[in-house]
């Protein structure tokens, strides 16, 4: 049984629809990348993957783990084992991010039948995957992303990743904003958590980010539906030729507006 | 003759009921009570008064009480003739009838003496608690010498439906340091209105702290009269729900140069609540190189609840820098679907955020005890609220 079942997904925000029939399936331990030029829809993809509010699903269903995703609240969602590294991580000033960090596994850890951890040992559980990031501790006492700069706050993300151990990542052009030192930290940090149980969807504008997360599978996103599909080659060929090479234009609002 | 001010001749038998008081004390009654005669409740036609209608006050019919107010730390012996010095004199019965209506009730004043030069580290604190049914006039005075230094922590408490019309009045001198607190917890069926004057010397230190979370109908005044090279803070947070009606008028006066002040006060307003925020700042004409900051934020939780926030600044001075801000919004959506997406359902991400939005204010509460227990009452309100 695949891990993640999309058919013919269509979603729109108001009165605009943006996803126009999206068809995929992940199974366990794979990595698919989704690739398309500026307003494409892969945004939009992995919101309603973790389920925004903003956006309504008209048609099409999605299957994660053999229930009806779109039927789950999104911290149902986050409770069965989905996560969304967020393209622009919220700052919440006021809630630490251990306090958000703490409450957020153990709700988890609740919902799994498991015990819920004291700030000692939730301390001890962070340590080693604070280091991985190379994240200083005292991060922990500050308010959640506030004040971090953009490669702290994607550092951030995928080391609250690594302390939920999700079932399925979802990275939203988790590269955007970073220079190569901060993107081969990152990258480092999402090939530790690849394992045979976890699934990834590694949404991205460039493929620069895929020489480091090299993926199973590769996804071109145009109009609000899938064009292409390949193995990691496909992402080279868009590297060498361009989005025009497919017929898609760079940057698809401009276009609609045109 | 107005309606309110007939309402007013109910007081009178209460007025002349009283005990007999030190000639001076009685004289000031008497003076004030004419005042308050004169003048009656105010009504919304009365700018000061626009948006907080105290009909169910001057309708009410209350037993008068005489405060009997809890004083822990206090330094011993305040000499004895302070009192008659300074009191009435920071906070004018002419310009404000329940000032008026308190003074006309004056009896146990709380004095506080800090004498030049003492440090008291630990803070005073004066908790008051009312009966139903019951009016009562608090009335405290606190006179710091010269270099002075001392903490005060006033609590408002009671059961039932009662009124508090309690007046504080607060002198330093030159350099001292006043850290103030005020905690309004009244039952929500109670009305409580009370005003703050604060004189300050030379180069002095004060801040104060209004927490503003009981009462079904509440006014703070706070009125600070700052010297040269003073530095003033005065910050304010009110939670209301229900039905409740909280208004604060704050009036910050630069009356001489090179003075600072800094004013924060958030307000978090859920069901069919209402709040106001008028924040006066006055810069006289000789206050040059004032520094004068005032933002008020309001988190509004419900469709239902209303806020009037209105900044007032008289600026006579040309040589100065005054920034004021006000900001209505509600718990913002980005931040909810973040908590939720990592499994914090919404119910306590709601709560979480709320809470978040009080925290700086309730982190800038020095006196341990008093932030850990606020913490907890504001942790648990919220919690229970969200469920």
């Amino acid at each position: 049984m695949p891990l993640l079942e999309i058919k013919d997904l269509h979603a729109t925000v108001g009165e605009r629809e943006i996803l126009k029939g999206i068809d995929f399936t992940v199974n366990a331990g794979e990595v698919h990348a989704i690739m398309g030029p500026n307003g494409s829809g892969k945004s939009t993809l992995a919101q309603v993957l973790a389920g925004r509010e903003l956006y309504t699903v008209t048609r099409g269903q999605v299957t994660y783990d053999g229930k009806d995703l779109l039927e789950l609240s999104p911290e149902d969602r986050a409770r069965a084992g989905i996560f969304l590294a967020f393209q622009y991580p919220v700052e919440i000033p006021g809630v630490s991010n251990m306090y958000f960090l703490k409450a957020a596994l153990n709700t988890i850890r609740k919902s799994q039948g498991l015990e819920e951890l004291d700030a000692f040992d939730f301390l001890t559980m962070v340590r080693d995957k604070m280091t991985l990031m190379n994240m200083d501790q005292t991060l922990l006492n500050r308010p959640v992303n506030s004040g971090f700069s953009g490669g702290e706050k994607k550092r951030n993300e995928i080391f609250q990743m690594a302390v939920l151990e999700p079932k399925l990542a979802v990275l939203d052009e988790t590269d955007s904003g970073l220079d190569i030192d901060a993107l081969k930290l990152v990258a480092h940090g999402v090939n530790t958590l690849r394992s045979p149980e976890r699934s990834m969807i590694v949404v991205t504008h460039y493929q620069r980010l895929l020489d480091y997360i090299v993926p199973d599978f590769v996804h071109v996103l145009s109009g609000g539906r899938i064009v292409k599909s390949g193995g990691k080659e496909l992402a080279l060929q868009l590297e060498r030729e361009g989005y025009a090479a497919l017929g898609i234009a760079e940057d698809e609002e401009v276009a609609c507006v045109q | 003759m107005r309606a309110v001010a007939l309402e007013t001749g109910q007081w009178l038998e209460d007025f002349t009921r009283q005990a007999a008081v030190a000639p001076w004390m009685q004289q000031l009654r008497e003076y004030a009570f004419q005042r308050f005669a004169e003048t009656g409740f105010p009504t919304t036609h009365d700018e000061e008064w626009r948006f907080t209608n105290v009909a169910p006050i001057a309708r009410a019919r209350f037993v008068h009480a005489t405060a009997v107010p809890l004083v822990t730390d206090a330094p011993a012996g305040p000499e004895p003739d302070v009192a008659e010095t300074y009191l009435g004199k920071l906070a004018s019965f002419r310009e404000n009838p329940f000032v008026a209506l308190n003074t006309a009730f004056l009896e146990e004043v709380v004095l506080i003496q800090v004498p030049r030069g003492a440090m008291v580290e630990k803070p005073i604190r004066i908790d008051y608690s009312s009966a139903d049914g019951a009016h009562t006039a608090p009335r405290a005075l606190i006179v710091l010498g010269a270099d002075a230094h001392c903490t005060i922590v006033e609590n408002y408490s009671g059961t039932g439906r009662y009124f508090t019309n309690a007046v504080t009045e607060i002198v330093a001198g030159d350099r001292a340091v006043v850290n103030h607190y005020k905690v309004q917890r009244e039952d929500t069926a109670a009305f409580h209105v009370a005003t703050l004057a604060v004189q300050l010397g030379r180069s002095a230190n004060f801040s104060t702290n209004s927490i503003s979370l009981g009462g079904a109908l509440v006014r703070n005044d706070v009125n600070v009269v700052l010297s040269e090279g003073t530095d003033a803070t005065v910050n304010g947070l009110y939670i209301v729900n229900g039905t409740q009606h909280v208004d604060n008028h704050t009036s910050i006066d630069h009356a001489k140069p090179h003075g600072t002040s800094h004013e924060l006060y958030k307000g978090i307003l859920d069901d069919k609540s209402s709040a106001v925020f008028n924040g006066r700042i006055i810069v006289r004409k000789d206050a040059q190189k004032t520094d004068s900051k005032q933002t008020n934020k309001n988190l509004v939780l419900s469709d239902d609840a209303v806020i009037d926030t209105k900044p007032e600044l008289q600026i006579l001075a040309d040589d100065v820098r005054c920034t004021h801000g006000a900001t209505i919004g509600q718990l913002d959506a980005e931040s909810l679907f973040y908590m939720q997406s990592r499994g914090i359902g919404k119910q306590q991400a709601r709560s979480l955020l709320t809470y978040a939005f009080a925290q700086d204010i309730i982190d800038r509460i020095q006196v341990a005890d008093l932030r850990e227990q606020l913490e907890k009452f504001l942790f648990e309100k919220f919690h229970e609220h969200a469920h």
